[in-house]
């Protein structure tokens, strides 16, 4: 992330106050310098890297290692969160669906990121027609709140992670399309752009050179929010039966399996994937938070 | 202001006919044949061509959806395929319940969400105020549904003090008259039975209440903070007021504009939330009946649900919009 951010830097078009450092390293010395930010960093990065090195390490089986003789089980030595109604352990469950959760909502965010700048650069800077067409689209996508879109969306389509996704998408790519466009207006009036484009250069041009890498840093910020909240709506859709299927492991679909013994006093079962899942989102929620005070100096930290 | 309300009501028509699309169209994303797939595999020929009949589904398309449009407008939702009921008579019925539920939890929001944040933003940087931010980012981080576990079965479970699910304790005398069972029992002067209802009403509402708790008393901190740096703050302190008259007068009075907006988007997260917060206390409003028509295939109830939320948010926003206009002189629109 910070090196796109470096490499737009570098071209020269944020205006550099320090030139002995670069807006990116000094961007990136007072995100580390609040340690809100510092531990959200730490989270997140702690749940990527276990989400790549959990397919290394096979002690038991995610989907498979049932036993009927170990059902619900409290935490010991062999199982230290314990086992679920078909006796597998819940930790490599827990790790499994960290790859699972993790990969649906970073994919769905990065399409919606995409997609949903694409739309808001071309209808900020294109304005007229398109514009309103786009943003009336944007409005009708947010008149429903976001979970509830996607869970109807998932259940008219049926369920599946694939088809999570693309609900998941859907409902974030107008925070994208608002905010890009929103860059664009402001940018499109400044004299390096007009600069730009009085030396002849193309929308595409303009566009790619100048208006985009600019609006960067609002873009980023949305990302690692939007990240957080995809989590929490996969988790949603899995608590419903509409995401990930059995027997694949899943945050969400965990807890609606545990959620059938948590009157037996069976607390480990729910208390850790929901756990994973607070603990994954308020990481990422940290850090959007403390990229916002880092990458808007004016700001101040809030 | 009052054109200013007229014209801003005008741009409800075209928001609304495209929600009426994107829903209406939510049938044809049903892949395959939506009839076949809403009776099932087993289903006779016959009774397929008859649900394709009675949906509407052997005619163009325009057609479906202005017959779809003309029968919402008259308040015809489609009829339940499972149990062949109007879909629009039984959300009525079960509307008041997820009502009580969401003004149980926004008056929690309110009640503790605003003096924290004030209290966070009056001594700032302070453990308070440390403490407050990080509860408040832990509860937007948080599944609802899974606070609704924790705390059903540490309250209910562990410490059995607290019901973990329906709204009456069974066995009960109490007949309520609508589905607004706190009010009923308020208007029959049933103490016992409104006890009840209010020790049913505790944990659902705490969780669904956690986000937007946490949005309002972030949002109160930041406004405040805003208004406390203002000149007219430093005016009235340097006149000698105390600092309760100060903060509680001259600062939250214009700090809680923005907050009322935000407490007005609240109101479609507050009834997304409740198709989870209901599905795990058993609570009978519409959140609990669209988790069971996902399960049951029932597509005409997930559609009117979602047709008849996104009207409700529509409204709040263009309520919300009004009331900031009609409160705040600053304001002008054009």
């Amino acid at each position: 992330m910070m090196a796109t951010y470096q490499a737009t830097v570098e071209r020269g078009v944020v205006a550099a106050g320090d030139r002995s450092r670069s807006p990116a390293s000094a961007a990136w010395r007072r995100l580390v310098a609040s340690p809100a930010a510092r531990a959200g960093l730490i989270m997140v990065v702690a749940f990527v890297v276990l989400a790549l090195v959990t397919p290394l390490v096979h002690v038991y089986d995610a989907r498979t290692d049932a036993n009927l003789g170990l059902r619900l089980k409290p935490p010991t030595a062999a199982h230290p969160f314990g086992t679920d109604s078909l006796g597998r352990d819940i930790l490599v469950r827990i790790l499994h669906a960290t790859r699972v959760s993790l990969g649906l909502a970073i994919s769905a965010v990065a399409v919606a990121a995409v997609l949903g700048s694409a739309i808001g650069f071309l209808a900020g800077y294109l304005r007229g027609r398109v514009d309103l067409v786009a943003m009336f689209c944007m409005d009708i996508v947010l008149a429903f709140p976001a979970t509830l879109l996607a869970i109807a969306i998932v259940a008219m389509i049926g369920p599946g992670l694939r088809n999570s996704l693309f609900a998941i998408s859907l409902v974030s790519i107008p925070a994208y399309a608002r905010l890009s466009r929103s860059s664009v207006l402001a940018l499109r009036e400044q004299e390096f752009v007009l600069a730009a484009q009085g030396l002849g250069g193309s929308a595409g041009r303009v566009l790619a050179s100048h208006i985009v890498p600019n609006s960067l840093p609002p873009l980023i910020v949305q990302t690692t929010l939007s990240i957080a909240f995809a989590i929490l709506e996969a988790a949603a859709l899995g608590f419903l039966g509409l995401g990930a299927q059995p027997p694949t492991p899943e945050w969400g679909a965990m807890l609606a399996d545990s959620y059938k013994y948590f009157t037996s006093g069976a607390w480990w079962v729910f208390c850790f994937p929901g756990a994973a899942i607070m603990l994954s989102v308020l990481g990422f929620n940290l850090l959007g938070d403390g990229l916002r005070d880092a990458l808007d100096p004016r700001l101040g930290p809030s | 202001m009052g054109r200013y309300a007229i014209r801003r009501s005008l741009t409800l028509v075209p928001v609304l006919l495209g929600v009426s699309v994107l829903v209406f169209s939510f049938i044809h994303l049903i892949p395959g044949d939506p009839a076949l797939t809403m009776l099932g595999e087993r289903a006779t020929p016959e009774k397929v061509a008859e649900v394709r009949t009675r949906l509407g589904l052997d005619r163009p398309i325009w057609q479906q959806y202005l017959l779809y449009v003309g029968n919402a407008l008259h308040g015809d939702l489609g009829v339940s395929i499972v149990r062949g009921d109007p879909v629009a008579s039984d959300l009525l019925r079960r509307f008041p319940a997820t009502v009580e539920l969401a003004v149980a939890a926004i008056a929690v929001a309110i009640a503790l969400g605003i003096p924290i944040g004030v209290a966070s933003a009056v001594w700032r940087n302070s453990l308070l105020d440390s403490l407050a931010r990080l509860g408040a980012l832990t509860g937007v981080s948080m599944p609802i549904f899974w606070l609704g576990l924790v705390l059903a079965w540490f309250f209910g479970v562990q410490l059995r003090i607290l019901p973990t699910g329906f709204r009456l304790a069974s066995g009960t005398t109490f007949v309520p008259w609508t589905n607004f069972v706190v009010i009923d029992a308020l208007l029959q002067r049933d103490w016992a039975a409104l006890a009840d209802a209010l020790r049913h009403l505790i944990l659902p509402a705490v969780a669904l209440a956690t986000i937007p708790l946490a949005v309002i008393a972030r949002m109160t901190r930041a406004s405040m903070l805003e208004v406390l740096s203002r000149e007219y703050i430093r005016t009235a302190e340097a006149k000698g007021l105390s600092r309760r008259v100060v903060i509680l007068r001259h600062a939250l009075r214009n700090a809680l504009l923005p907050v009322l907006t935000v407490i007005g988007l609240q109101i479609g997260r507050l009834l997304a939330g409740a198709i989870l917060t209901e599905t795990i206390f058993s609570w009978p409003g519409i959140g609990l009946w669209v988790y069971e028509s996902i399960e049951s295939r029932d597509y005409a109830i997930v559609q009117g649900v979602s047709l008849f939320i996104a009207v409700i948010v529509v409204g709040v926003n263009l309520i919300t919009d009004v009331l900031y206009a009609a409160v705040d002189p600053r304001i002008k629109y054009e």
